[in-house]
């Protein structure tokens, strides 16, 4: 689930209500996006600053951060969606410190507020938001992020360029990743139904073998082929 | 006869909700939650409800102790609770909750002590009332889906 298509976004969404995360985070997975959901503004730093550079140097996960990225792997935001009205740093104060850093002012950074308050949207967006969603925030809020993000994902892709003109060998290695994913799944797949062609035949040896013991009588009696056999229809397969 | 069974089903959650919406207990946001269900997300609804009650439920035992203390004075941390109560029934859809939250606000903002414990009782009845009604609305779903079920037998 970690290894991510090209053509996905990945946003990041602060809100310190639990109902309004679950809420933007299906919004954004209907829509097809990769979401990480934090609580404050804080952690939303703090998720942003161990992002490491292009090069993808390893970051920390915190475990109070709902995340769906491998260690290895770059981590790139392609937008910041956030509540307005949060204890602590404010939407606004999140947004300030975004616009003010150097490696994180290009991310688009929405607001969302549960107040209507003219005043506050303007000043809002004169200070570098893309967009303010009053909330409820609908599925059709959602679909005007898609301009904002392709042109964060089009500026992030110029400079991955930039760089690989000067790390030719790791490009290589990376433009091999897509296929790996599906090849790996099936491979999987494949060695666990081995494994589990190999333990029915030693059970159905065991079985055997204990058949032909003095006890028999009593053995067929109280073992039946369903009671040693384990159950297999419940597991499931590496998905 | 099971194929009734689903449609009367779909009809009794149908005509529930149009009730619901006439009298104003849930508006137009309760159905973007149920746009967001599908196979991906098959219990989207019910799980989201479940969070809104337990954070309500949270919420209104708060506030039932505030009020309890006749020396409670911090009516700014009971406007920052009826906020978050305010913007969560919004988020759900239920309108006449989110409305009281408004009026008890607005109590709050006064220093008014006997208008929010008004607005507490009033805030009560009608989470109470909500809640029963998701619940029933919750069963015949669950109700339904069975009956589709073994209409459809599961494949294994």
């Amino acid at each position: 689930m970690g290894m991510a298509a090209e053509a996905q976004f990945h946003v990041l969404a602060v809100d310190d209500s639990v109902i309004d995360r679950k809420m933007i985070e299906r919004l954004l997975k209907v829509s097809s996006y990769q979401v990480t959901t934090v609580d404050s503004g804080s952690k939303a730093l703090e998720f942003l600053g161990l992002m490491g550079d292009v090069h993808g140097n390893p970051t920390i996960q915190s475990a109070s951060v709902s995340s769906h990225l491998h260690h290895h792997q770059e981590v790139e935001v392609n937008l910041i969606i956030t509540d307005y009205c949060m204890p602590g740093m404010t939407g606004y104060d999140l947004l300030k410190k975004i616009k003010e850093s150097s490696s994180l002012k290009d991310i688009p950074v929405v607001i969302m507020s549960s107040e209507n308050v003219p005043s506050r949207i303007n000043r809002c967006l004169e200070d570098g938001a893309e967009e303010f969603f009053l909330k409820p925030v609908r599925l059709s809020d959602v679909n005007r992020l898609k301009p904002h993000l392709l042109k964060s994902k089009f500026k992030a892709q110029q400079q991955q360029q930039h760089l690989e003109q000067q790390l030719p060998q790791q490009r290589e290695l990376e433009q091999q990743e897509p296929d790996q994913p599906q090849q790996k799944q099936q491979q999987q797949q494949e060695k666990e139904e081995e494994e589990m062609e190999s333990i029915e035949q030693k059970v159905d040896e065991q079985e055997q073998a204990v058949q032909s013991s003095v006890k028999r009588k009593i053995v067929e009696e109280s073992l039946s082929p369903e009671r040693t056999r384990p159950r297999y229809s419940g597991l499931t397969m590496a998905s | 006869m099971l194929g009734l069974g689903v449609d009367r089903l779909r009809a009794d959650m149908n005509r529930l909700l149009a009730i619901l919406f006439h009298q104003g207990v849930l508006d137009e946001q309760f159905l973007q939650l149920q746009q967001l269900q599908d196979e991906s997300s098959p219990n989207f609804v019910f799980e989201v409800v479940t969070i809104y009650f337990r954070e309500s439920e949270k919420l209104l035992r708060i506030l039932r102790d505030n009020l309890s203390d006749r020396e409670f004075s911090d009516y700014a941390k009971m406007g920052i609770h009826l906020n978050q109560f305010l913007g969560s029934s919004s988020s759900i859809g239920a309108k006449r909750v989110r409305n009281v939250c408004v009026a008890f606000r607005t109590a709050s903002e006064q220093n008014n002590r006997l208008g929010c414990l008004r607005a507490l009782e009033l805030l009560e009845h009608e989470y109470c009332f909500l809640k029963n009604k998701l619940y029933e609305l919750f069963q015949l779903e669950q109700q339904r889906s069975m009956a589709a079920g073994v209409r459809y037998p599961a494949q294994h």
